[in-house]
């Protein structure tokens, strides 16, 4: 049985691969129209920047929702769950509790004391020059592990839907796709990020609400029934349980620790969901965005489970590894399954666009951090004219995507979820010490905060750099070198514990004070809202 | 654009008054209060269940009714809670937080707290 349904599979998709790229490419177009319609009328900086402070709670509620919900979400958990089971719902659970310390700790609070950048927060009472370098550096590296992951998944999706499976021509693909989508970002800009955001997640947690259905439905809406079929196609019951895949031995087990350090400690740490947070007119929206997606993203991770365990019953982990894309194609090949080249096309192209609205979100922000806070503040000191810092920009742009495009050649084939829990380690590290200090600790200092974005941003880099994910497996990046003398795959464990004694020990031994008057403003701005919220009224 | 003040008008308030004034200790005492217990909790009760998950796998496995096992059960749970403290904090805010706040605003905007020079000037 469970033989014959993949081969069956896998050919079909070949007989319809025209079908399958025609009604893609219906969908992509119809949404790219929709978003440039609605996009027309940005002008201003603020605009540019914070879509004019304009958008109600639940729009932006929406919005990062979409941002959120990346090929990470969709293709990377459902792929994880499909091959390893239960182990993949630690990114969904993972995913989902960080955002109580983004509502608790950090929106509000951010919010009130911000501007456009991460930077503008963390350089409020500290020293404007060497934290806000740091600031927007640490952006750029968590923005090029993000979009990593995102060109990854860009092209195990179109490779499954050419159905080419050769290393060359997926690299192909990504470069070809990757291309497009930053020739995208250079010509639409942030005109349109938000509303692609806000359509894109509208569509994506409707698509995964209607295959949750369907699959349910297949199994008399028994939850028990498809977790017992998942099982038996898997011929191991122990896919339902967890360690499958971190169970093995001492070391993965403290993988998979590491892993959910950094999956709860990274989301409130992400420059491209704290800009977000701008959006919005006053921290009461800002709080009413936050609860919006928290109920968004935690019911489209209820549906994850779904797809991964179905994914897993009804076209099986063997096909799915085998298939052109591997682990990331178990959504779409569900959806060929369920709905054949309709569902599949329509799948893919929601698919897409998630990747292309988070490209664009991503090499955004890390372009306003790199010429708004370094060559704007930093190199010019604040005399760049804004005719040649949109150019910095556009430059910027362009590199971070070719980085990414290299990047995403050769972590072609691992899993999307497990890239972007990178990112979310990197941004853990380097920025939420400081975030979390500078909001609640008042003796903080430039010191503490240099010391803690730069140690670990460099920890968790150097880390992975080190790790099996770069050298020394079959699996890894360069899988013919060994310099893998890091054990772990994920740093957080290290990196985040690091950053967070750095920022303690540089505070500590600086013998400079900080702006008492300063400090003062920033906590009372913080909490109470005061000089942000005045905004509203204009 | 840096961290200039995102209306003027609060150029003239010391903040550092503000800060001592016992409306705002007690804004901040009854923020720092349920965020901070919360945060603990929530990551106590987070990790409890990735420890339980790594190193207890057999408790984790142990079926309660079909194929439904403690592991999902506790994994289900985690969405529940998320819920929950999400709904809870934003009662606790529009209750105990948001009035306070506003009672801060409008002293810092009807001149309670400016710096002495410019309150002289304002008389």
């Amino acid at each position: 049985m469970k033989t014959m349904v993949p081969t069956v599979e896998v050919s079909a998709l070949k007989d319809t691969t025209m079908l399958n790229m025609g009604i893609f490419a219906l969908f992509v177009l119809v949404t790219m129209v929709i978003v440039f319609r609605a996009s027309r009328n940005n002008k201003t900086a603020a605009d540019y920047y914070a879509a004019g402070r304009s958008f109600t709670g639940s729009q932006n509620g929406t919005a990062i929702a979409g941002d959120y919900l990346s090929a990470a979400s969709f293709l990377g958990i459902t792929g994880a769950i499909a091959v390893n089971g239960y182990d993949g719902f630690l990114y969904s659970i993972g995913f989902l509790v960080a955002w109580l310390v983004a509502l608790l700790l950090v929106a509000e609070l951010l919010r009130n004391t911000g501007k456009f950048t991460m930077a503008d927060v963390l350089s409020f009472r500290l020293r404007q020059r060497p934290v806000r370098i740091a600031a927007a550096l640490s952006t750029l590296a968590v923005c090029f592990f993000y979009l990593l992951a995102q060109m990854a998944g860009a092209g195990s999706l179109i490779s499954l839907l050419l159905g080419i499976s050769d290393w060359g021509g997926q690299a192909l693909v990504i470069v070809v796709v990757g291309a497009l989508m930053i020739m995208y970002v250079l010509i639409g800009g942030m005109k349109g990020t938000t509303w692609v955001q806000i359509i894109k997640a509208v569509l994506l947690i409707c698509g995964a609400a209607v295959m949750t259905l369907w699959v349910l439905s297949i199994y008399g809406f028994n939850l028990s029934n498809l977790l017992g079929s998942a099982a038996d196609a898997a011929k191991n019951p122990n896919v339902l349980n967890p360690g499958l895949q971190y169970g093995k031995t001492g070391t993965s087990k403290l993988d998979f620790l590491s892993l959910g350090l950094a999956l709860v400690l990274g989301t409130a740490a992400l420059p491209h969901v704290l800009m977000r947070f701008y959006t919005v007119p006053t921290a009461k929206e800002a709080r009413k965005s936050v609860v919006w997606s928290i109920w968004l993203i935690g019911l489209f991770y209820l549906f994850t489970l779904v797809l991964g365990y179905g994914a897993a019953a009804l076209v099986g982990a063997d096909t799915i590894k085998s298939a052109p894309g591997g682990v990331n194609s178990a959504a779409p090949l569900l959806a060929f399954h369920l709905g054949g080249p309709l569902l599949l096309g329509f799948i893919s192209a929601v698919a897409f666009a998630t990747i292309l609205a988070v490209v664009a979100g991503l090499t955004i922000t890390a372009a306003a951090s790199f010429a708004h806070d370094i060559y704007a503040n930093v190199i010019s000191k604040g005399k760049a004219d804004p005719a040649s810092e949109v150019k910095v920009a556009r430059r910027t742009v362009v590199v971070i995507g070719i980085l990414a495009i290299l990047g995403g050649i050769f972590a072609n084939g691992q899993n999307v979820a497990f890239l972007v829990a990178l990112a979310f380690a990197v941004a853990a590290s380097a920025n939420l010490p400081t975030i979390i200090y500078s909001l609640f600790w008042k003796k903080f200092t430039t010191q503490g905060a240099v010391w803690s974005m730069y140690g670990g941003l460099a920890a968790a880099i150097v880390l992975i750099a080190l790790s099996p994910v770069v050298s020394g497996a079959k699996t890894s990046m360069i899988p013919g070198a060994n310099f893998a003398v890091f054990p772990l795959s994920n740093p957080g464990i290290v990196s985040i514990p690091l950053a967070f004694l750095l920022g303690w020990l540089g505070t500590v031994l600086d013998k400079r004070r900080e702006d008492a008057a300063k400090q003062a403003e920033m906590e009372v701005r913080s909490l109470t809202g005061i000089g942000a919220e005045k905004a509203v009224n204009h | 654009m840096g961290n200039e003040a995102p209306t003027p008008d609060t150029a003239s308030v010391d903040f550092q008054e503000v800060q001592q004034s016992p409306q705002f200790h007690e804004l901040r005492r009854r923020h720092r209060s349920f965020v901070f217990p919360m945060a603990i909790a929530f990551l106590l009760w987070y990790f409890a269940y990735v420890l339980l998950a790594d190193y207890a796998v057999g408790f984790m496995s142990t079926k309660l009714w079909g194929n439904i096992n403690i592991g999902l059960v506790l994994g289900l749970l985690q969405f529940v809670t998320t819920f929950g403290i999400t709904a809870w904090y934003v009662s606790y805010s529009n209750r105990k937080l948001d009035p306070v706040a506003e009672e801060i605003r409008h002293g810092i905007e009807g001149h309670e707290f400016d710096k002495d020079a410019v309150k002289g000037l304002a008389q």
